[in-house]
């Protein structure tokens, strides 16, 4: 042992598992979006019956909540910036306005949602738009959710007390990580649904 | 490093229902990684019964063993067993036994996240097999899924599905295939962050490398599986029409999808093998593997061009002739690594002093019988042969030598090269020639006569043949394979069974070999590594036992 030059222990300088997994996490979750995408994009112009996407879609609530969720990318950099600084304060708020724009969001598609069922009567088996537009905007809307959810536990960790700078700064990170993959992804969907799949 | 194994000891003395107590609620990869491998096994002999119970049916002409109905069952349980439930399981169960051994960890980054996947492979399974009681659903109709391990549209849809034979087939595929995911979460970030001090990437060993990759495969592959599976949830209970031909949806969408998924699933079936391939050959050939970081790169284009070659199984589709044209180039072009692969082990074994164990034996069957699937793999590639052969037996002889003869028999080699580390004890060599012997003439009395009868014009999947068409003795000489095939099975769990109880101790090298599992003692204690290992070289084990002339004097 002793004739082994230390010179050729290298000591690793990996980044920490968490980021790694959660990366894969995201990796894998990109696939899983693309054949909703792809089934979105193949599909265009192929209804057999109305209604069709230029007949029911009205961009411009759309466009306020994009930015509403895109904004909440923002918010919660604010939000980390504040941890990393111990103020709790600031943090709280940017995570708070986090979550109300998440939730704004959430309320934009659900309205979406009850125009198109109830005035326009298009559902998941009316036709083929119906059947890629719900499954590709209602899965995103899942990850919207479950993105909320993990947004509030830490909100309500804090107001308990239980978040710690140093303990728990990469944490609150990685699920940042996950809110701007969810805020990324919604930028492709829009331009899936509300750009290409608008062409007549 | 004086400490002795306290685990071993403190675990004999338990009582029975404690000690399944243990491992139920283990967090430890080496548990989990065997759990994963025994599971497997089960898997392999249920999916096994099914095969025995196919080539009954067709040893003869008009033949009545098995209804239609249930001969479709059989092939459709026996591929997604196999596929699912054998292949992934055992493959990814040898991963998690030895990624954190080999490059010196005390377990995954993630121990948790190890045990929810494991479990959910079992619930998985245990829900498609549930499907024989309770896949009847309303109408007393279904009862196992039937549709083929692919599972094409239409056949999928609620019409001609009757039943919730389909929907255990999904569910069951999911929910082990979740668990696929978050394992090879685990291994991507027990790879990165995990490593020993010393252990830099390109000295890991092959194993880990081809599991790296295996990793990526699955986190790019199996997402896509699911979503085309909740596509189809959706259209079989939501009355959506993705795959619905009546309202403009594609029935050959679900067959991109599929295949998008399945080649590279077919890689990540086959890359593991490789990896075991890799660490086994240098060892008994006693010498360094040949061209390591071509190994490498070899690996990793083929991960690469492997999502860019479903269309070829999809040639007789009807699809443009440009396109299959662009595929069937991109397939010749996955011939050219993995054929470096190929001559680097020739390469390998080439003047070395080859010590022919059973694990070596099988390693060598594993390099004839997978250059043969390998080749009638590129004449399939080939269009217009493809279009004469599609879906005849010729193909379920190719794919029976690359997964059988390729991927199984790699797994056997690596049981009898780990075994010993596992347990502490070493499998007995006798009985394993036996076992090598009796799978190599079963494995070629049962497929290679595939081939001819598949040139002939046997369809694959009939359930019948009529006489007089000259499948008569192929289809004889497929099935008298089948009883060497269940006394190698049978050897090698009576082999298992006896040297559990009174197998010669293996002590912590049996093999005199070099990388990290075999610097611990066998079976390992818990931790691993009673100190964390450093590692110098690409075979730090080598160094520790030859300081004057180590190996790092020569990277």
């Amino acid at each position: 042992m002793t004739s082994i030059p230390h010179t050729h222990l290298i000591p690793s300088s990996a980044p920490g598992r968490g980021k790694v997994g959660m990366a894969c996490l995201i990796f894998a979750e990109c696939w899983f979006f693309a054949g909703f995408i792809v089934a979105y994009l193949f599909y265009i112009g192929k209804s057999s019956s109305g209604p069709l996407p230029r007949e029911v879609i009205d961009i411009k609530p759309v466009l306020l909540n994009s930015a509403a969720l895109i904004a909440s990318s923002f918010t919660v950099i604010a939000a980390l910036r504040g941890l990393a600084r111990s103020n709790m304060g600031v943090f709280r708020f940017w995570m708070l306005l986090t979550i109300v724009l998440g939730g704004y969001f959430i309320y934009g598609t659900a309205m979406e949602w009850r125009g198109f069922i109830v005035d326009h009567h298009l559902t998941i088996s009316t036709n083929l738009f119906g059947t890629t537009y719900y499954s590709l905007v209602g899965f995103h809307a899942f990850h919207v959710i479950v993105g909320l959810c993990l947004l509030t536990t830490i909100l309500v960790l804090s107001l308990m007390g239980h978040i710690h700078v140093v303990r728990d700064h990469l944490r609150v990170e990685l699920v940042s990580w996950y809110w701007h993959f969810v805020d990324a992804v919604w930028i492709v969907v829009f331009t899936t649904v509300y750009i290409v799949g608008m062409r007549p | 490093m004086t400490t002795a194994p306290i685990h071993p000891t403190s675990e004999t003395s338990m009582g029975f229902g404690s000690r399944v107590h243990s491992w139920v609620i283990s967090v430890d990869h080496k548990k989990l990684g065997m759990m994963y491998i025994g599971a497997g096994l089960i898997f392999f002999v249920l999916g096994g019964i099914e095969a025995t119970l196919m080539r009954l049916q067709l040893l003869k002409p008009l033949n009545d063993v098995l209804t239609p109905h249930g001969f479709n069952q059989m092939f459709t349980m026996h591929g997604t067993t196999m596929v699912f439930l054998v292949g992934m399981p055992v493959l990814l169960g040898f991963g998690n036994y030895l990624i954190p051994l080999m490059i010196g960890a005390r377990d995954m980054a993630f121990p948790r996240l190890n045990a929810f996947g494991l479990w959910l492979f079992i619930f998985g399974g245990l829900l498609l097999y549930y499907s024989f009681i309770g896949g009847d659903g309303l109408y007393g109709m279904g009862g196992a899924p039937d549709v083929g391990w692919f599972a094409y549209s239409p056949l999928t849809s609620k019409a001609f599905s009757v039943g919730h034979a389909t929907d255990y087939w999904i569910l069951g595929i999911m929910v082990s295939g979740f668990g696929s995911m978050t394992t090879a979460i685990n291994f991507m970030a027990t790879i990165v962050c995990m490593r020993c001090p010393g252990m830099t990437f390109m000295r890991m060993p092959l194993f880990v490398w081809l599991m790296f990759t295996v990793g990526i495969l699955v986190l790019l592959a199996l997402p896509v599986l699911t979503g085309a599976q909740v596509m189809l949830l959706f259209d079989r209970f939501l009355g959506a029409h993705f795959f619905d031909p009546q309202q403009q949806g594609s029935v050959i969408f679900w067959q991109h999808l599929f295949w998008f998924f399945g080649h590279p699933e077919v890689y990540i079936l086959i890359l593991p093998a490789f990896g075991m391939i890799c660490e086994i050959i240098p060892v008994f050939s006693r010498k360094v593997i040949f061209g390591y970081p071509l190994m490498v790169a070899a690996t990793l284009s083929i991960a690469f061009i492997s999502l860019g070659v479903w269309v070829h199984h999809m040639f007789s589709v009807g699809l443009p002739p440009w396109l299959n044209s662009i595929f069937a180039a991109s397939t010749f072009l996955i011939a050219v690594p993995t054929g470096m692969k190929m001559f680097n082990w020739i390469g390998t074994m080439w003047g070395g002093n080859i010590r022919f164990t059973v694990s070596m034996l099988f390693a060598t069957g594993f390099l004839v019988m997978f250059l043969f699937g390998g080749l009638t793999g590129i004449m399939l590639a080939v269009v217009p042969f493809d279009w004469q052969l599609s879906d005849s037996y010729f193909v379920v002889g190719h794919f029976h030598y690359v997964l059988f003869g390729g991927t199984m028999l790699a797994v056997f080699s690596a049981v009898f090269y780990w075994f010993p580390k596992a347990t502490g004890r070493m499998l007995s060599e006798p009985m394993g020639k036996w076992t090598f012997w009796m799978f190599m003439i079963g494995l070629t009395l049962t497929f290679f006569p595939m081939h001819l009868s598949g040139m002939l014009g046997m369809p694959r999947r009939v359930y019948t043949y009529q006489p007089g068409r000259g499948f008569e003795i192929w289809n004889l000489i497929s099935s008298s394979g089948v009883p060497f095939q269940i006394v190698g099975v049978l050897l090698l769990m009576t082999n298992i069974i006896k040297s559990l109880i009174n197998g010669r101790v293996a002590g912590p090298d049996p093999w005199d070999a070099w990388t990290l599992e075999w610097a611990t003692s066998s079976p390992p204690p818990s931790e691993n590594f009673p100190k964390i290992p450093t590692c110098t070289s690409p075979r730090p084990l080598w160094d520790r036992k030859h300081p004057e002339d180590p190996d790092c004097f020569y990277e």
